[in-house]
């Protein structure tokens, strides 16, 4: 007994090194699997609203630059909504609705990493959920991982753990949207068969089999692409829509019917066991 | 003169801390390189303190900086290997010397103070990456960003000590 107290005695300072390493090796590790970094991160108070404090000053220096992209947007959904051909009776009831978007800003962005987190400024307080999907006025930026009540974290497609379905752009031939962190203006698109015909500048969008978003949202064109080693998909590169290091105003999609949908699938998963 | 320095060592870990997160992490120069000044803390911080208090703020340092970049405890881990060997690297640096009561950081050469920082760096960076891309396939990956970062964040924090070090009397 004594030796053992000379012994914790004598390693004390290792000891506790051990068990401060082991604390931090523990939670590295399990943040690796999918949605375990619940507290841990910089949605909480203390980070979001120093983020949100240093983002409200810095904002004011690129408001001419935010208003101009903005302006363009109206621009362009203006020119879709006058030269739309449909009769004019157009569907206000919201019980009709699939999609419900929101908007805010992000306070802070992270894009050298391998696993990069944007925060934003809204939280559960305004109605953001997990497993929302973020968009912004080019194209797809991530989905949210967790939320505070005033600030939530966005895993951004910039993660080696994302993974998103996406399709070349009227066809039906999907993959999924991942990233190898070498460039963070290029993502890839995995396990698309060989037999499909792509070529060089065609533009990938969102696929439909999402329940998180909508079908035909942008995200970028084909840079280059290649056959991978067993020779039986390609493996595409493509250039975002998004500039990812000047990211600022966003829209979050929220899908009304997900949580029919999660149930239905959990349920036909069920049965089949 | 014992509270004047407990008082200098909170203002610097809260100044890094800020300094870190709302200037550095933003840098992403050439795209990936974000120094790592916060090392600084560890440099400065008096030799003849407990080490047990140490190695726990150097641990919520590392964990504080994890917060606000979400990387989970990533740097807790390479700041908490650097606080426990620090004595050894001191020793290596300095020599014996190191030992005596009268030593101080400001008193040695100027190559030792570089090498000191060095090794610190080196070893933070490369704990730092190994657990942050976490894949023995990408070891060239792992050596490059440690070679390339390690100097950015050798230069800078050469800069920041020299502006604010402790003059000599």
């Amino acid at each position: 007994m004594r030796q053992i107290i000379n012994f914790i005695l004598r390693y004390k300072n290792f000891l506790l090194y051990l068990f401060l390493l082991i604390i931090s090796l523990a939670l590295t590790v399990q943040s690796h699997s999918y949605h375990r970094s619940k507290y841990f991160n910089s949605s909480n108070w203390l980070t979001g609203n120093i983020y949100e404090t240093t983002s409200n000053i810095t904002t004011y220096f690129g408001l001419g630059e935010e208003n101009k992209k903005l302006v363009e947007e109206n621009k362009r959904l203006r020119n879709l909504l006058f030269n739309q051909k449909k009769e004019d009776s157009m569907q206000l009831d919201t019980t009709n609705i699939t999609y419900r978007v929101l908007a805010s800003q992000v306070i802070k962005n992270s894009y050298s990493l391998p696993r990069n987190y944007i925060t934003i400024k809204k939280g559960s307080a305004d109605g953001i959920k997990p497993d929302m999907g973020v968009i912004t006025a080019n194209g797809i930026l991530g989905i949210v991982e967790n939320t505070s009540k005033n600030f939530a974290t966005v895993q951004s497609i910039l993660n080696t753990k994302s993974r998103i379905n996406a399709k070349i752009k009227n066809t039906n031939h999907y993959g999924s949207l991942v990233w190898d962190t070498k460039d963070y203006n290029t993502v890839q698109l995995a396990d698309v068969e060989r037999l499909v015909p792509i070529k060089i500048g065609d533009t990938i969008v969102t696929g439909a089999s999402s329940s998180i978003f909508p079908e035909n949202i942008p995200i970028g064109i084909i840079k280059n692409f290649d056959l991978n080693n067993s020779q039986s998909s390609y493996s595409i590169d493509i250039k975002l829509f998004n500039n990812m290091a000047a990211v600022r105003s966003i829209y979050i999609i929220e899908n009304v019917q997900r949580e029919e949908i999660i149930e239905l699938e959990a349920k036909t998963n069920n049965d089949s066991q | 003169m014992i509270r004047n320095s407990y008082f200098i060592n909170i203002i610097r870990f809260v100044l890094l801390i800020l300094v870190q997160v709302l200037v550095f992490n933003k840098l992403n120069f050439f795209g990936y390189i974000n120094p790592m000044v916060y090392i600084l803390f560890l440099y400065w911080y008096p030799i003849k303190e407990k080490r047990q208090l140490f190695l726990l703020l150097s641990f919520l340092l590392g964990f504080l900086i994890d917060l606000f970049s979400d990387t989970v405890a990533i740097h807790a881990a390479a700041t908490v290997t650097i606080a426990y060997l620090r004595p050894t690297i001191m020793r290596f640096c300095f020599g014996v010397n190191y030992e005596f009561q009268n030593f101080k950081l400001t008193n040695t050469t100027r190559a030792q103070q570089i090498t000191f920082l060095t090794l610190l760096i080196i070893i933070h960076h490369l704990v730092f990456f190994t657990l942050e891309i976490f894949s023995f396939e990408n070891t060239l990956l792992i050596l490059q960003k440690v070679l390339t970062i390690s100097i950015a964040t050798l230069i800078l924090c050469l800069l920041l000590s020299s502006l604010f070090s402790v003059k000599k009397e």
